[in-house]
């Protein structure tokens, strides 16, 4: 597998400040290394995300972060303290939106959030974050009576509550429907131009490529890659794969060279046209699925 | 270059535990009041013990010519501040874990007082709430006569907090047994069903074997029934007690241990998350 080394944070250029540093993270379960030497950096303001299969070490990482797991080795500094010892003080500078049940069944939405405001210095005003989660229509229902997308935005609203630097946000879309999911990228995006550090695990590609400035991959434990969502996996773009068909069957070439390839089969192709040619290069999900090991690296060979 | 950073944002200290336990006194009776089930069973099954128990055996006289009801009622008040402290929390505790509430109190930086602060709040006021419809079924249909002056009034009253604050922190202690909250509300009951039978709420305690009346002494309803028949019963009755007396000084001083012993046990043991790795 392809291993990158994390890009340092740029410097001359004016000081980018550090929300989170992670170097060499550990951490074992039943003696099994789930986290194995991590490398985190992530830049205040920026919306970053973790991206990885199920069991990669993703939750894990973040709730050592939030302060809430002890961690095996490794250093770690969230907003300037380490979790293993925050203070109440730090805690209050950062939001969680975990996949917990937000607050209890009985309480109306309103009512969660007026009574978790005064766990906070400085609440959000309540009718603020109705209207930010698009939660008014709903202020005076039930929890229980709300859909899964509803609870997960009320879970939104509780974790920006406190006007936290930092927001955790663990797979926030999971159930949520396309409208809703939609409406949700739009209050991640509005955190992220107030100035908030967004920092966010998911299953969805779509989801990393709409709102992150940056892309952590995560497999077996290391960041495998991290780079701005167009870039990620820079060494597998590269590559692309001319195809085309040739005595009725699909031939292929991968190759970091696609023109040349071109010019050899133009040149040999008896007729005018080459039948089912096409070039393409790995999207998003092509490098994901490599990077975490579950495609194999395409040989640079003749696969036909 | 001259890279002035913003001064870290300064934020005000966050709210004190103390307002914080105050806040949740409210939230906690709010969601009591709001689980029908809870709140049928913690108000209705001691009045509905004392109508069954006083049809049955509303003649009876019991050693120290004490009419089975006016005994009957000193234990069944005990067991209602068992069941609104130590059943209700246990089991509200191991639910609210399960389905990751604790879990937000914890990442919101809740300190774990303030979180026992509102239950034992919450237990204070639905145990004074089910005491005062119990009170009068037994005062209006059973002729018990209530505390004969302001001495047994006090007794009364201090049995009934020391009991439920005893009851609160054991609840919390149970709650952070292994297993899921279903198992946990299921252990709690039998505990709650057997500490009846052995702590003389419906025989007279001085009539079971001494073996059982051994176990039961090492828990605190036991003492509770004792000290809410040292409110009730008239004071020639001490003498059917075990000791000869009521005991007021070993009531306090179990029930203050059970307060402070489940104090430190749940300091030590609790836990906002299901497992901890």
């Amino acid at each position: 597998m392809t291993t990158t080394e994390v890009a340092p944070l740029p410097l001359g250029t004016g000081v980018v400040e550090a929300a989170v540093t992670v170097r060499g993270l550990a951490k074992r379960y039943d003696g099994r290394a789930v986290l194995d030497g991590l490398d985190l950096d992530v830049r205040r303001g920026e919306c970053f995300a973790l991206l990885g299969p199920n069991g990669a070490g993703k939750t894990t990482t973040i709730e050592i972060l939030e302060g809430v797991r002890r961690r095996d080795a490794g250093e770690v500094r969230v907003l300037d303290e380490d979790p293993a010892t925050g203070r109440r003080e730090w805690r209050a500078r950062m939001g969680v939106v975990s996949q917990g049940e937000p607050a209890g069944q009985a309480l109306s939405v309103r009512e969660a959030l007026d009574h978790f405001a005064r766990y906070h210095a400085r609440p959000r005003p309540t009718d603020e974050l109705l209207a930010a989660t698009g939660l008014d229509a709903k202020a005076g229902t039930r929890v229980s009576a709300l859909s899964g997308g509803q609870r997960r935005r009320l879970a939104v609203a509780l974790g920006v509550q406190g006007r936290p630097e930092l927001v955790f946000l663990d797979e926030p879309t999971t159930g949520m429907d396309p409208v809703a999911r939609r409406q949700f990228w739009e209050l991640v995006r509005g955190l992220r131009a107030d100035g908030t550090t967004v920092l966010l695990t998911t299953h969805y590609l779509d989801e990393a490529a709409e709102l992150a400035d940056r892309v952590g991959v995560i497999a077996e434990g290391r960041l495998v890659d991290v780079a701005p969502p167009a870039e990620l996996g820079a060494d597998l773009r590269r590559r692309a794969t001319v195809s085309w068909i040739e005595g009725g069957s699909r031939r292929q070439v991968v190759t970091e060279y696609p023109t040349g390839v071109l010019r050899d089969l133009l040149a040999t192709a008896t007729r005018g046209e080459v039948p089912g040619l096409t070039v393409t290069r790995p999207g998003l999900e092509d490098v994901y699925l490599q990077l975490v090991g579950a495609a194999p690296a395409s040989s640079g060979g003749d696969l036909a | 270059m001259t890279a002035v950073l913003p001064p870290p944002t300064t934020r005000p200290a966050p709210p004190s535990a103390l307002s914080i336990a105050r806040a949740r006194v409210g939230l906690e009776l709010r969601l009591f009041f709001r689980e029908r089930q809870q709140v049928v069973f913690s108000f209705a099954y001691p009045v509905v013990m004392m109508v069954i128990f006083g049809a049955v055996l509303g003649g009876d006289v019991l050693p120290g010519d004490v009419p089975f009801p006016q005994y009957f009622l000193a234990g069944i008040a005990a067991t209602g501040i068992m069941l609104t402290s130590f059943q209700a929390v246990g089991t509200a505790i191991a639910a609210e874990r399960e389905t990751g509430q604790l879990e937000r109190l914890q990442l919101l930086g809740t300190p774990p007082v303030a979180y026992f602060g509102g239950k034992a709040g919450q237990v204070l006021v639905t145990t004074a709430a089910q005491l005062a419809l119990l009170l009068p079924v037994a005062r209006y249909g059973y002729d018990v006569p209530m505390p004969v002056d302001l001495a047994h009034w006090l007794a009364f009253a201090w049995v009934a907090v020391l009991g439920a604050l005893a009851g609160t922190v054991l609840g919390i202690a149970v709650s952070a047994m292994r297993g899921s909250a279903q198992s946990v509300t299921t252990s709690v009951s039998a505990v709650a069903i057997v500490l009846q039978f052995f702590s003389g709420v419906f025989f007279a305690f001085g009539e079971l074997p001494g073996w059982m009346q051994r176990v039961a002494a090492l828990f605190p309803l036991k003492w509770m029934t004792q000290g809410m028949r040292s409110a009730f019963l008239p004071d020639q009755a001490a003498v059917a007690e075990a000791a000869g007396s009521w005991e007021h000084g070993r009531i306090a001083l179990v029930l203050a241990a059970w307060v402070i012993i489940g104090a430190v046990v749940c300091v030590r043991t609790f836990r906002w998350r299901r497992a901890d790795g």
